[in-house]
């Protein structure tokens, strides 16, 4: 490829892009990139301008390029927001490559539609549809024109690796080599069977030629693409099931990696600002007198629903926002308390008795079931809002002039924001140059454009580029919130203490939704109903979305039923998954790990928890120690099988990690309303696990399906909380149905 | 003007002396290794050294440190750019995830392991309670802190 303009307007600091970071191999050379097989041609002329600007770059398709030095540089339209994604995704296409993995680089791909991946929609909008491979192209094409229309570029759902990794990045390294190999086979004529790949290099056994791939990659280049290039079996994997080591790790390790509150551009000014405390609220006066005169300050921007102080440095910019007193309009939300919010959901459950609401699935008759069942189970449990907190504020760069717009931030949704961006100034999309960063912690919060927004807007009003930061008090307060929810149950049981019937009653549903169902429990007859009870306050995914819930409101539940059937909790799971042998093998591997029979100390307790999700079936056993004041959660054992850990190292930490968010909320998490506004700010009022009551974590990985790979994430947390609350009673005889447990008293 | 030795370096800037070092070594001296968390010491994001002592940069005034040396997570690593015994333990354990919060944490260990160079996990625990981590990576940032202990009496021995 000859050299392109770029499409970047902002003035290049080298410092900014993480291009320059990969570019170290790439600049100098030739080099080769590839698309994903479905699509109906090879889009390398219209995407090399975005990734394969080196001198002698050249891409192969649109996920693949090698240079000159042989360097394979995988291109992954995923953002890092420390899930380990860039590397897990780079793994699967240089496996089906057989590329040298010490000579593999990762590009992150640009915030533009050519690089929305049809398999992101498809994972999204219909992730278990099955269709024939005949139909395939079709599907896939549909998709990408749902996916494009969307600005589907996310990463979120745990989607990541089971869905662009299995449909995109695998068949994209397949197809390079098919490729490359029909490229040499020319170059050499010799037959294309007769030619292998092995670590970036394609041999011929049989005259001891081999040659490195970039020797061919602009011959491949223009092979047509394969339609259905031959994936690997599992027994030819060479780095996929490995514990590979990450790439980001080491500049993550020496503070040179660049998050999006790292960027910097030549006469960036700084803004600090303050939303209304109540969501849909607008200022309606504000007195700045001091705050006007203060050193550096620049502007001070009324802007409706918030205050914004421009200056020279960011923290004189907090110093003067802190100086402004404001006064706001008056909402409805004002008058909503926290207690009058779990008033009205119970009311609302009253009111819907035994009929009302929305059902969401219904098998047999559950009221019949009820009525006749020989043991009758009821409870109702409670869990409140909760805030990401990701250490990074929210924040976001943003410098508009000339009609178009360029936008620094570590977002989830690239594209998303590039287009919230786009609408806010009413310009064209193609007007805007989104520049992604890693995240400083997702989990859901950053896929949402607020902060994007407020940056565009301030930076319309201004001359200069901005960076917007919050701080942690705004980032607590203005969130959009895991919901607070009630859920109620019934259950019957049999003679023996077999379940016969389910039904259960909540408040919200988001997504996913078969978050409230039990499909893998054997019972015959269940009916869940949910009722949305709308409030003024904003709620967004997070991580696990309602499984967070439900996780603890369903398997809370199971345990009571063991405990009135006289029966523990493992056994009782035993006999509900009887006859699914990949839940049972979980549940199994769970209890084997923590030594289910064993005794433990007076006053410890064992407590045992299985959700499966985002297509991941986990199991946890909590061991909690209650001798103390309060309870401590001494070891988790997790099982999972998530199909095919694509690197199990990988995978463990973000079971490890989703331990310990599970375990903030478990025993902290709390955020509540009052008067309209929320009243937590910092982490003195919305603790943060700490390392000294980090339990133990100890993880079982079981392969069990390798066509069908779960999600990594998200399914760690949400038999967490159970888990441990099981635990508890285990060791109190005490049934904790609200969290968190920093309001239980266990004296 | 105020004179700061950052990394072993001299560096003039033009600020408030009450301006706290967080926003001094990341926007005049353009490091941004060192992270903004909370603001308040609450969450360790910003921990940097003053005379080989871990403060908190977001609650620490630039004026705190004239005549003492500042170090930052740049300054850590040789010239060449090889790691500390800490970073490159952080890289063998894997301990990084989002990793906004990483710098602070071995800031923290790198304070530690220099008072004591073979904690308990207690002594681990307590020295590190002040650096949130909201990936939760603290089982490995404990193995980390670990293997950074025991490269140090390895090398010893050599």
């Amino acid at each position: 490829m000859t050299d392109t303009k770029t499409s970047e307007t902002a003035p290049k600091k080298g410092k900014w892009t993480r291009r320059a970071f990969i570019g170290a191999g790439v600049v100098a050379g030739g080099a080769l990139v590839i698309g994903v097989a479905v699509r109906p041609d090879n889009p390398v002329e219209r995407l090399s301008p975005m990734v394969a600007r080196g001198k002698g770059e050249q891409l192969i398709n649109a996920w693949v390029k090698v240079d000159a030095d042989n360097i394979v540089t995988a291109i992954i339209p995923h953002v890092e927001m420390g899930q380990g994604v860039f590397t897990s995704l780079a793994q699967m296409l240089a496996d089906e490559l057989d590329a040298d993995w010490s000579k593999v680089r990762i590009l992150e791909a640009p915030a533009d539609a050519k690089y929305v991946s049809h398999d992101i929609g498809r994972e999204f909008l219909a992730p278990n549809l099955e269709v024939p491979a005949i139909l395939e192209p079709t599907v896939g094409g549909t998709f990408l024109q749902l996916a494009t229309a969307m600005n589907l570029q996310i990463t979120g759902g745990s989607f990541s690796v089971r869905g662009t990794g299995q449909r995109a990045m695998r068949v994209a390294g397949a197809a390079a080599k098919e490729m490359l190999i029909a490229a040499a086979a020319e170059e050499w004529n010799v037959p294309a069977g007769e030619l292998r790949a092995e670590n970036s290099m394609i041999l011929h056994d049989k005259s001891s030629k081999s040659a490195p791939f970039a020797d061919f990659a602009a011959a491949a280049a223009e092979q047509g693409l394969p339609n259905k290039p031959k994936l690997k079996s599992p027994k030819d994997y060479k780095l996929m099931g490995k514990a590979m080591a990450r790439h980001d790790i080491p500049e993550k390790s020496n503070g040179t990696a660049l998050f999006g509150i790292d960027a910097d551009l030549p006469g960036m000014k700084y803004a600090a600002v303050k939303a209304a405390p109540v969501v849909g609220a607008t200022v309606e006066s504000m007195n700045v007198d001091t705050a006007k005169s203060m050193p550096g300050v620049l502007q001070i921007l009324n802007m409706g629903d918030f205050i914004a102080v421009v200056a020279d440095g960011y923290w004189q910019a907090q110093q003067a926002l802190g100086t402004i007193d404001a006064k706001y309009s008056k909402t409805e939300g004002d008058t909503l308390n926290q207690d009058a919010l779990f008033a009205r959901y119970a009311s609302v459950l009253d009111e819907a008795g035994d009929e009302g609401g929305d059902v969401e699935t219904e098998q047999g008759d559950v009221t019949e079931a009820f009525a006749n069942a020989a043991t009758k189970v009821e409870a109702e449990y409670k869990v409140p809002f909760l805030a990401h907190a990701t250490m990074e504020p929210m924040n976001c760069t943003a410098w508009v002039r000339d009609g178009k717009c360029d936008v620094w931030s570590g977002h989830q949704a690239p594209l998303m924001a590039r287009k919230a961006a786009a609408d806010t100034l009413g310009i064209d999309t193609d007007d805007v140059t989104y520049h992604n960063a890693y995240l400083g912690g997702g989990f859901g919060r950053r896929s949402e454009n607020d902060a994007i927004i407020m940056a565009t807007r301030i930076a319309k009003a201004t001359q200069y580029p901005v960076k917007m930061i919050w701080s942690r008090e705004e980032d607590t307060m203005q969130d959009h919130y895991r919901p607070s929810a009630t859920s109620r149950f019934q259950a019957g049981l049999d003679k023996d203490g077999n379940a016969v019937s389910w039904s259960n009653i909540h408040t919200h549903l988001f997504d996913p939704q078969e978050a409230p169902t039990v499909p893998y429990y054997n019972i015959a007859n269940h009916k869940i109903r949910k009722i949305d009870v709308p409030t003024h306050l904003r709620f967004g995914p997070w991580r696990s979305v309602d499984h967070s819930q439900h996780g603890y409101f369903i398997e809370s539940f199971v345990d009571e039923l063991a405990h009135a059937a006289g029966k523990d909790g493992y056994a009782y799971r035993r006999e509900l998954l009887a006859g699914s042998k990949r839940h049972l093998a979980v549940l199994d591997k769970a209890a084997e790990m923590s030594g289910w029979d064993k005794p433990l100390p007076e006053g410890h307790g064992r407590g045992i928890a299985f959700v499966p999700s985002f297509g991941t079936i986990v199991a946890e056993v909590a061991e909690v120690d209650m001798t103390g004041a309060k309870p401590k959660v001494k070891k988790i054992y997790v099982a999972a099988d998530p199909g095919f850990a694509v690197n199990p190292d990988g995978f463990a930490a973000q079971m490890e990690s989703s331990i310990a968010y599970g375990l903030t909320a478990t025993l902290y998490g709390e955020i509540s309303v009052k008067n309209g506004a929320v009243q937590q700010s910092n982490f003195h009022d919305y603790p943060i696990l700490r390392i000294n009551e980090m339990p133990e974590v100890e993880v079982g990985i079981i392969n069990g399906d390798h066509k069908r790979l779960g999600g990594a994430g998200e399914p760690g947390l949400p038999p967490l909380a159970p888990a441990v609350t099981n635990a508890i009673f285990a060791a109190t005889g005490k049934r904790v149905r609200e969290l968190p447990l920093s309001k239980v008293d266990f004296a | 003007m105020i004179t700061l030795n950052v990394n072993g370096e001299a560096k003039e800037v033009d600020v408030d002396p009450a301006t706290p070092i967080l926003w001094v070594v990341r926007e005049n001296l353009k490091m941004t290794g060192t992270k903004f968390g909370c603001g308040v010491a609450l969450c360790g994001a910003c921990t940097v050294h003053l005379d080989g002592k871990p403060v908190r940069s977001c609650s620490t005034p630039v004026s705190e440190a004239d005549g003492k040396a500042i170090t930052t997570i740049e300054g850590l690593a040789e010239e060449d750019g090889t790691f500390s015994k800490v970073q490159q333990a952080w890289v063998d354990q894997q301990v990084a995830q989002c990793g906004y919060c990483q710098s602070g944490q071995i800031m923290s260990a790198t304070a530690l392991l220099k008072n004591n160079p073979n904690p308990t996990d207690e002594q681990i625990d307590a020295a590190m309670a002040g650096n949130i981590c909201r990936c939760g990576t603290y089982v490995r940032i404990r193995k980390a802190i670990k293997t950074a202990a025991g490269m140090s009496s390895e090398t010893q021995e050599a």
